[in-house]
C-alpha cells in the first residue's frame, strides 16, 4: 500500500447498498448526526464507513450522554497508576505490585440470551484486565433480576448463572462475591455487571496508545465470524417487543480459547516486544484499530483480507463491526513478529499481520488491494457527538416517622420473612455453582464476609502476605428515591464493605445502569448519582479509576431502577490480621458501633413486611462514616476483633442473623436503654453502623468513646439460638432452613 | 520426592498443586507440556484440574490421547505413581489407567463446595498419613464428578480395596446426604490394583493451609512425600 493509494476515495463494492435516510437511522444516527460524518468526510461514506461511525459513535462507545457528569467524578490520588480511559483502572498496592480492576455490564445480550450474554460479560471483563498485563485473581459480578414471579425470571436467573460459571470456572479464574437483586422494575431489562480484579508488576503494565510509524498490527485469538455485529448499537437503545429478533447480535463465548489467549499474552508480555495491546471488546476491530491509533496520536493501514475468518464470503462492513469474542489487537516492534508467533502457535491460536501504523491520522481500509475505507481519525473524536442532555433531579421525598410503620406482631416471624424474603434469602445455588476457591487464595468465602478476600501472590520485597478486600455494592431502591443520596449510599457501603475485613478502602470502578438518558428524569437520576458518588468519592479517598455506562435499559417505556452498581477494592498489609463476619465461637461479645435513630424510609422491612416503597433513604454523614470506619479497622489492624459485619439491608437484627448463621454460632441481645422503638432499631437502615464480635467488649465501648465513635454493647455470642430479650428466640437450625430453602426452592418450582 | 505436573491447553489448577507440593516438598515440581513425551524421570506424576481441551468432546477424551499420556501410561505401567485430580481424574480413566467413569453431576450443575470423605484405606502411598474411616473436609469443583462403573467393576473395586475416599456426612456417615454428584456408592476417588495410581474428584490441594480451606489435604502430600523420597 503506497501512500498515494492511501488518499483515494474508497471505492464501492459490488452489491453495496445505496445510503438511504432509512440505512442511516437503523445504524442508530441521528440526522444530526449524520451531518456531521458528512461534513467530517467531506462525501457519502461507505457501507463499512457509515458502520464505524455508527459504533463510535454509539452510546456504549461514546459516552455522548454521560461524558459531562463522568468528568465530575474524582479519579486521582497518590495510588493511582491509571484512571479512567484506559481498559481498566490501575493503582499501586505497594511493594511492586499493582491492582487493575474494573466492572462492565452484560445488560442488554444478556436478557436475550442469558447464558451467552452472561458468559461474555466475563470473557469481555477478563480481556479488560489481562490486555493491561494483569493475571486475574478475582471475579465478582453484581445481578439484578426481575419479580421472582415474572415468567422469564427463572430462566434468566438460571442462564446467567450457568453462564458466568461456565466462563469463569473454564478459565480457572475464582469468581469470589458479588449481589443478587430481585426487583419488578428489572423484569425486561436485567442487569449483569462483571467486575475482574488482576495483578501486575507496576512496571509492567500495558497501555492501548500506538506508537512507532511502521509498526506492525497484529491480531491474534479467534476467528472472526458473524456474530455480535451491532452489539454497541443494540446496547444503545431500548428494548421493545422486537428485540429477542436481535438474538444474533449477541456473541458467543469460547473460555477454552479465551484460557490460551490468556496464556499466550502473559508469555509475550514476558518478552519486550509489545508496543501496545488492545482488546477488542464492543464494535470489535473497528474500536481497537482506531482507539489505539488515536491514542497515540497516528494513522493506521487495515488489510481487511487478512483477518482470520471463521465464514466464507465475509465482508469489510462486517469484519469491521463483528463482536466475536477472545481476539485481540497488538502492537509490536519491528521485526518481532517471529519470536510473538512462536508463542500464539504454541497456544494453537490465530496471529495474523493486518497492518501498520502510519502517521497520516487517517484509517485506512483496504480489501484485496482496493481501498474500502478512509476516515480521518481525530475528528471522528473531537466532533463527537456530545450532549449536555436536559436533567431534572429527583426531589428528596419526604422523611417517613418511625412511628407511621407498624411494628410486627411477631417479631420471630417478621425476621424470618426478612431473611427469607428474596434480596436476603441465601444465595449459596449461586455461589456454589462458580468455582470460589481455585489458585488456592481465597482468605474470605462468599457470605462469609462484607467483602471477598484474596490473597495476593506474594512479592519478594514484601514481609507478609498482603491480602486485597474487594466487593460490588448499590442500593437500587435508594438511588430511585433519591439518587443523590443513593449514590453517596453506594460508595460508602462499597467503603465500608472493605473496612469490615480490617482492609483500607483504596478505588472505585463504577458501571453506572441507567433508563433512557433522553428523559430529563432519568438524566436527572444519573446526574444525582454522579453528585452523590462524587461527593462520597472525594470525603473517603476513594477515587473511580474505572467504568461502564449502561443506559436505555428500558423496555417498552419502562425504565429499571436507576443502578450505579460499585465495585470496590482495599488492601490489607498482612492477610492474617483480615476478619471476616462469620461469630464462630461463644462468649463474644457484640458491640454495635455508630448511632440508631431507627430509619425505616425505603428499608427492606417497610417494603418486605408492610409492602410500601416509601420515604426518604437513610442520609449518609459522610464525616461520621469515615471516623467510624478508620475506628473499626483500627480495632481489627490491631488483633482485638473476632468478627465484623457492616449494617446495612434489614439493619442490625438481620446483620446479627447473617452473623449467627455464618459462624454457626448462636447470640442473645438486648436492646439498650432509651433505644427507638423496637421495630426501629432492629430493622431500621441507619448507615455508618458495624456490628463487632470482641472479646473485650468494655475495653472497645470505652476505646469508642475516647475516639467520639458511638458504640453500644448489646449482647454476647453463644447458644444455638438468636435471642433478642423480651422480643423473640429463634433456633439457628429455624433460621437457616428458612434463609437457605428460598433460591432452591424456586429454582426447582416448575416454571 | 520428584514431582512431575503435566499441562494440558485448559488446564487451570496446576499452579495449586504444583504451590502444594512445593509446601510439603520445599521445592517445586517441573510442569510437563502436554505435547512432550520424554520428561525427566520423577517419583511421581500429577495429571491436575481444569477443562483440557475445553472439555470438548468428553471430559478428558481428547487429553487422554496426547503425547505425554503415551508416556504417563508407560511409566505407570513401571510402578510410577500417577496421580489424577478432577480433570486429572477423568485423564486417567479416559486413558485407561482405572476403571469407571466421571459422568455429569446428578443435578446437572457445576458445584463448588466443601465436602466431607471418609478415607477407605491408610494402606497406600497416598494415604498413608490418614487413618482408615479418618473424615476429612476437602472442596470440590466440577460440573462432572458422577463416578460410574458397571456392577462387575463395582464389585472388583469392593473387594480387592481398590476405593480411596467416599463422600461422607460430616460426622462420617456414607449416605446420600454427603453426595455432591451423584456418584455410585458415594466413590470420591478410587486406585488402580496395585494402588499406584489414584484418581479422584476433591481437591486435596486447595485445603493445605490453615486460613485457605483448612489443613486436611495436605496428609496426602505429607503422605506421598514420606513413601517416595
Amino acid at each position: 500500500m503506497t501512500i498515494a493509494q492511501e488518499k483515494n476515495p474508497p471505492v464501492k463494492l459490488p452489491n453495496e447498498p445505496t445510503i438511504t435516510p432509512q440505512i442511516v437511522a437503523e445504524h442508530g444516527l441521528a440526522p444530526d448526526e449524520y451531518e456531521r460524518l458528512l461534513k467530517i468526510m467531506g462525501r457519502t461514506p461507505t457501507m463499512v464507513e457509515l458502520g464505524i461511525f455508527s459504533a463510535m459513535w454509539s452510546e456504549h462507545c461514546s459516552y455522548k450522554s454521560s461524558k459531562v457528569w463522568l468528568k465530575k467524578l474524582p479519579t486521582s490520588a497518590p495510588w493511582v497508576i491509571q484512571g479512567p480511559g484506559e481498559n481498566a483502572g490501575v493503582i499501586d498496592i505497594g511493594d511492586g505490585q499493582a491492582a487493575i480492576f474494573k466492572m462492565e455490564s452484560h445488560n442488554h445480550p444478556s436478557y436475550i440470551e442469558p447464558y451467552q450474554g452472561a458468559a461474555t460479560g466475563v470473557g469481555g471483563i477478563l480481556r479488560d484486565v489481562f490486555t493491561m498485563g494483569a493475571r486475574p485473581v478475582a471475579n465478582l459480578n453484581a445481578l439484578r433480576f426481575g419479580d421472582p414471579s415474572h415468567p422469564k425470571t427463572r430462566h434468566l436467573v438460571s442462564g446467567v448463572v450457568a453462564g458466568i460459571g461456565g466462563y469463569g470456572n473454564c478459565m480457572g479464574i475464582p469468581t469470589v462475591g458479588g449481589e443478587t437483586n430481585f426487583h419488578a422494575a428489572y423484569n425486561g431489562n436485567i442487569l449483569v455487571n462483571a467486575m475482574t480484579v488482576g495483578i501486575a508488576p507496576t512496571n509492567k503494565i500495558f497501555y492501548a496508545a500506538a506508537a512507532g510509524v511502521g509498526n506492525p498490527m497484529v491480531y491474534v485469538g479467534s476467528k472472526t465470524g458473524r456474530d455480535g455485529i451491532h452489539g454497541a448499537t443494540m446496547a444503545s437503545t431500548e428494548f421493545n417487543e422486537d428485540s429477542e429478533e436481535k438474538r444474533p447480535t449477541v456473541q458467543v463465548g469460547d473460555p477454552f480459547v479465551e484460557k490460551l489467549l490468556l496464556e499466550a499474552c502473559l508469555e509475550l508480555m514476558a518478552t519486550d516486544a509489545i508496543v501496545a495491546i488492545q482488546d477488542m471488546g464492543a464494535a470489535g476491530l473497528t474500536s481497537s484499530s482506531f482507539e489505539m491509533a488515536a491514542k497515540g496520536g497516528l494513522g493506521l493501514v487495515v488489510e481487511l483480507d487478512k483477518v482470520p475468518m471463521r465464514e466464507t464470503g465475509m465482508t469489510p462492513y462486517e469484519l469491521m463491526l463483528s463482536e466475536s469474542q477472545e481476539r485481540m489487537l497488538i502492537v509490536l516492534k519491528p521485526g518481532r513478529e517471529d519470536e510473538a508467533r512462536k508463542i500464539f502457535e504454541k497456544w494453537e491460536l490465530d496471529f495474523a499481520v493486518i497492518g501498520h501504523l502510519t502517521d497520516t491520522e487517517r484509517m485506512v481500509l483496504s480489501w484485496h488491494g482496493e481501498i474500502v475505507g478512509n476516515i480521518p481519525i481525530p475528528p471522528l473524536v473531537t466532533e463527537a457527538p456530545m450532549y449536555e442532555r436536559p436533567w431534572t433531579l429527583t426531589p428528596l421525598p419526604p422523611v417517613l416517622d418511625a412511628a407511621e410503620v407498624p411494628a410486627p406482631e411477631d417479631y420471630k416471624a417478621s425476621l424470618l420473612a426478612l431473611m427469607g424474603c428474596p434480596d436476603l434469602a441465601s444465595k449459596a445455588w449461586i455461589w456454589h455453582q462458580y468455582d470460589h476457591l481455585i489458585m488456592g487464595n481465597t482468605a474470605i468465602r462468599p457470605q462469609d464476609g462484607d467483602a471477598a478476600l484474596v490473597r495476593v501472590p506474594q512479592s519478594t520485597k514484601a514481609s507478609s502476605h498482603k491480602g486485597l478486600a474487594m466487593t460490588s455494592d448499590c442500593t437500587p431502591r435508594y438511588v430511585q428515591a433519591h439518587p443523590e443520596t443513593g449514590g453517596r449510599q453506594a460508595v460508602a457501603e462499597a467503603w465500608r464493605n472493605i473496612t469490615a475485613t480490617g482492609a483500607r478502602p483504596l478505588a472505585v470502578t463504577d458501571n453506572m445502569n441507567f433508563g433512557n438518558p433522553q428523559k430529563p428524569e432519568i438524566m436527572g437520576q444519573f446526574a444525582g448519582a454522579i453528585m452523590g458518588m462524587a461527593e462520597a468519592c472525594r470525603v473517603l479517598d476513594f477515587p473511580v479509576v474505572s467504568g461502564n455506562v449502561s443506559l436505555y435499559n428500558e423496555t417498552e417505556g419502562r425504565p429499571i431502577l436507576p443502578t450505579p452498581t460499585i465495585g470496590a477494592v482495599g488492601v490489607i498489609d498482612d492477610i492474617a490480621k483480615a476478619v471476616g463476619s462469620r461469630l464462630r465461637a461463644a462468649g463474644h461479645a457484640l458491640v454495635l458501633i455508630g448511632a440508631t435513630e431507627g430509619w425505616l424510609g425505603q428499608s427492606l422491612y417497610l417494603r418486605e413486611l408492610c409492602g410500601r416503597e416509601e420515604g426518604a433513604p437513610p442520609p449518609v454523614d459522610l464525616a461520621v462514616e469515615r471516623r467510624n470506619g478508620d475506628f473499626v479497622r483500627g480495632e481489627i489492624v490491631g488483633g482485638r476483633v473476632a468478627a465484623c459485619h457492616d449494617l446495612s439491608d434489614g439493619g442490625l437484627l438481620v446483620g446479627l442473623a447473617e452473623m449467627c448463621l455464618a459462624g454457626g454460632t448462636g447470640a442473645t441481645m438486648k436492646l439498650p436503654a432509651g433505644a427507638a422503638a423496637p421495630h426501629a432499631y432492629l430493622y431500621g437502615e441507619d448507615q455508618g453502623r458495624y456490628l463487632v464480635a470482641i472479646d473485650d467488649g468494655n475495653a472497645l465501648v470505652a476505646a469508642a468513646a475516647a475516639a467520639g465513635v458511638p458504640a453500644t454493647l448489646l449482647g454476647y455470642s453463644g447458644g444455638d439460638s438468636l435471642v433478642v430479650e423480651g422480643l423473640l428466640a429463634l433456633p439457628l437450625a429455624e433460621l437457616r432452613a428458612v434463609h437457605e430453602a428460598w433460591l432452591p426452592t424456586y429454582m426447582n418450582s416448575a416454571a | 520426592m520428584k514431582a512431575a505436573v503435566l499441562v494440558f491447553p485448559g488446564s487451570n489448577r496446576e499452579g495449586d498443586v504444583a504451590q502444594a507440593i512445593e509446601l510439603v516438598t520445599g521445592r517445586r515440581p517441573t510442569m510437563v507440556w502436554h505435547g512432550d513425551g520424554d520428561f525427566e524421570k520423577v517419583d511421581l506424576i500429577v495429571v491436575p484440574g481444569g477443562f483440557s481441551y475445553g472439555d470438548y468432546l468428553r471430559c478428558g477424551a481428547m487429553a487422554a490421547q496426547s503425547p505425554v499420556m503415551a508416556e504417563v501410561k508407560k511409566r505407570a505401567a513401571q510402578g510410577v505413581p500417577v496421580l489424577g485430580i478432577c480433570n486429572g481424574f477423568q485423564i486417567v480413566t479416559e486413558a485407561g489407567l482405572l476403571p469407571g467413569t466421571l459422568m455429569r453431576n446428578s443435578h446437572l450443575k457445576f458445584v463448588c463446595a466443601d465436602v466431607h470423605l471418609k478415607v477407605e484405606t491408610s494402606q497406600s502411598l497416598f494415604t498413608n498419613r490418614y487413618q482408615a474411616g479418618q473424615v476429612i473436609k476437602v472442596p470440590v469443583a466440577h460440573a462432572e464428578g458422577n463416578y460410574f462403573a458397571d456392577a462387575d467393576t463395582m464389585k472388583k473395586l469392593e473387594d480387592r480395596g481398590q476405593i480411596a475416599f467416599r463422600y461422607c456426612s460430616p460426622e462420617g456417615a456414607v449416605d446420600g446426604s454427603g453426595n455432591p454428584n451423584g456418584s455410585s456408592s458415594n466413590i470420591a476417588g478410587v486406585f488402580n490394583e496395585t494402588k499406584t495410581v489414584l484418581g479422584l474428584m476433591p481437591h486435596p490441594e486447595n485445603a493445605v493451609e490453615p486460613m485457605f480451606g483448612g489443613t486436611d489435604g495436605k496428609g496426602l502430600f505429607e503422605g506421598m512425600v514420606e513413601a517416595l523420597s
